[in-house]
């Protein structure tokens, strides 16, 4: 039996401790991982762990993600409760495996703390990891700083695992800017921490061998578009189970989580979008604006997939003017942020002002004054009532300004 | 909000002492954050780690600042970093040398005019903890300008943060802290 660690009302954690800590309470069975950075400690703090005794399950070192990502899909199929962790080119190299986990219906758990993809090579946070496997099948959680990461690792199980939903989870969090910044975080007891996720219920295990099921089928044309359906419907259907276990997760903490964030949208002319620790930047930005007169609000993804269409528009739908901030090159488009809020926005009859902000890729600092500036622009468009910028422009690049459109 | 700037070499353990003011900070209540730059940073190279401290949560997470406090733990980097970047009118800056406060600015004179402190926590580590590591006695001197904490509660606190570590270890940063308290000029 597993050692109780006692921990204190506020520890002062990083993104990965937070993580590390959160995957140790879920008494998960098997971690398969490989290091990479900004990643590495969560995966280290919980080998740490293991050694010392406060983990019962087992930590499975692999060759590489792709096989930490087989080892979790082996070992969720045989039934028990899996998890891992990685960034940027190790989630490349996952990516193969994860459609295999959602497809196959396996509950895992990955916490992704977002890096730039190379080349070239850099180990410093945006999110182009996050968007290469947006669209993987997973349900995607998104935190701010560690307090959500830890929260948020904690409800993934609750959720993946879930009768109605049996779909794996992703918690995404910023590289360095959460990952390796310590905060204060108020964390569960363990005691209370193992009641709200709850033992893994196994379905379908490929180790009841009273009850042979097979895994991993080939379907060809016949079964394959009914399963990808199915697996659609399902991922779906998931938003009640989610926000049951949000509302569950307030009432055992105080700390309250919806599908879509909102601050200070109930007046806001104009609205910074955006993910990660962003969000929390555009706060403080969002007050200096308002000091300044600007009815300036923030909004972001809480839950990116399933994506929240109607509530993302309900946030939005008032607003003047709109920035939509990606943190990932957007590879000859506009921004994943920009393309799915103005088609939300425009299916259900609304047309605000929408920019899209490429920003702080590989790292590049995104200063409180850089958001300001954002703002301003929106301000002018919300006034004008049309843009008055190029609808995608480049903040804090080097050189000649790129914009276009 | 305080805000502090860290000057280090990687391996003399300022991300530690920056981590572990934010401990101190974090029990009387407040909020803090610490981080730190490494980029692909190998032992020695030049780095740079922080500290916020507020009454309420923290959301700034730009990197920028502009620091109440600079503190540099390796000697060279008074001259080979650039520890006035985004300096206030009134930064205070605590640094390591073995030089007096007027030799220093001599041999440094864009601190001239500036609050300076000078302390020598390389010579402190190596006489209490037997190694270059002068994270502890650093967080000693600024405690003592600051007025932060009193020495005793300090130390009381920083015992609970080295908690993991054996006694011996414990005992000779407490003497660095101490030492530096003093001796910070």
């Amino acid at each position: 039996m597993a050692k109780r660690m006692e921990l204190n009302e506020v520890e002062v954690w990083d993104g990965n401790m937070a993580a590390a800590q959160a995957l140790r309470q879920a008494d998960v069975d098997i971690v398969a991982a490989y290091p990479i950075t900004p990643s590495t400690p969560i995966v280290q703090n919980y080998s740490k762990f293991l050694a010392d005794g406060y983990v019962d399950g087992d930590f499975i070192m692999v060759e590489s993600e792709h096989s930490a990502m087989s080892g979790c899909v082996a070992a969720s199929a045989a039934g028990v409760r899996a998890a891992t962790a990685t960034s940027s080119q190790g989630f490349a190299l996952m990516v193969e495996v994860l459609y295999q986990a959602s497809g196959m219906r396996l509950p895992i758990v990955l916490t992704v703390v977002n890096r730039a993809l190379a080349a070239p090579l850099n180990v410093n946070g945006d999110h182009s990891d996050m968007y290469l496997g947006r669209d993987a099948g997973w349900i995607n959680l998104c935190s701010y700083n560690p307090q959500e990461a830890y929260d948020l690792t904690l409800m993934a199980f609750r959720i993946g695992e879930d009768l109605r939903v049996r779909l794996p989870v992703m918690v995404h969090q910023d590289g360095f800017l959460c990952s390796h910044t310590a905060q204060n975080v108020r964390p569960l007891q363990d005691e209370e921490a193992r009641e709200f996720v709850g033992e893994f219920k196994p379905v379908n295990s490929m180790l009841d061998v009273a009850n042979p099921v097979t895994h991993g089928v080939q379907t060809e044309e016949d079964w394959h578009f009914e399963h990808k359906a199915r697996q659609h419907h399902d991922l779906m259907n998931s938003v009640p189970v989610i926000k049951e276990v949000f509302a569950e997760f307030k009432e055992r903490t105080g700390r309250e989580y919806d599908l879509v964030y909102k601050y200070k949208m109930d007046d806001a002319d104009v609205a910074i979008v955006a993910l990660g620790t962003t969000v929390e930047s555009a706060r403080v930005a969002a007050d200096r604006m308002r000091e300044q007169g600007i009815k300036a609000g923030v909004v972001s993804f809480r839950v990116l997939r399933p994506f929240p269409f109607n509530e993302i528009v309900e946030a939005l739908g008032d607003v003047k003017a709109i920035a939509a901030m990606d943190r990932s090159a957007p590879g000859g488009t506009f921004g994943m942020l920009f393309n799915e809020i103005s088609a939300a926005l425009m299916a259900k009859g609304k047309h605000p002002v929408v920019l899209n902000y490429i920003y702080g890729l590989g790292g590049r600092d995104t200063t409180i004054q850089m958001l300001e500036e954002v703002y301003k622009q929106l301000d002018e468009c919300a006034k004008a009532g049309e843009a008055k910028y190029p609808l995608q422009q480049f903040i804090g690049l080097r050189g000649p300004k790129l914009s276009f459109y | 909000m305080l805000e502090i700037r860290w000057h280090s070499r990687a391996g003399q353990g300022a991300v530690t002492g920056a981590k572990g003011l934010a401990d101190v900070v974090a029990n009387t209540g407040k909020y803090v954050q610490a981080f730190a730059f490494y980029g692909s940073a190998k032992r020695g190279a030049a780095m740079t780690a922080y500290n916020r401290v507020d009454d309420k949560p923290i959301l700034n997470h730009e990197k920028f600042m502009r620091p109440d406090y600079v503190l540099v733990i390796d000697p060279g980097l008074t001259y080979t970093a650039d520890i006035t970047a985004n300096e206030k009118e009134d930064t205070k800056y605590i640094i390591t040398t073995h030089l007096s406060k007027e030799e220093l600015i001599k041999s440094q004179p864009k601190l001239e005019g500036k609050e300076v402190y000078v302390v020598d926590c390389m010579q402190i580590s190596l006489d209490t903890i037997g190694r270059a590591i002068p994270n502890t006695p650093m967080l000693g001197a600024l405690m003592k300008v600051s007025g932060m904490f009193d020495l005793e509660y300090f130390q009381n606190a920083m015992r609970k943060v080295l908690s993991k570590f054996p006694q011996k270890i414990i005992d000779a940063n407490m003497k660095a802290i101490e030492r530096a308290y003093n001796e910070v000029r």
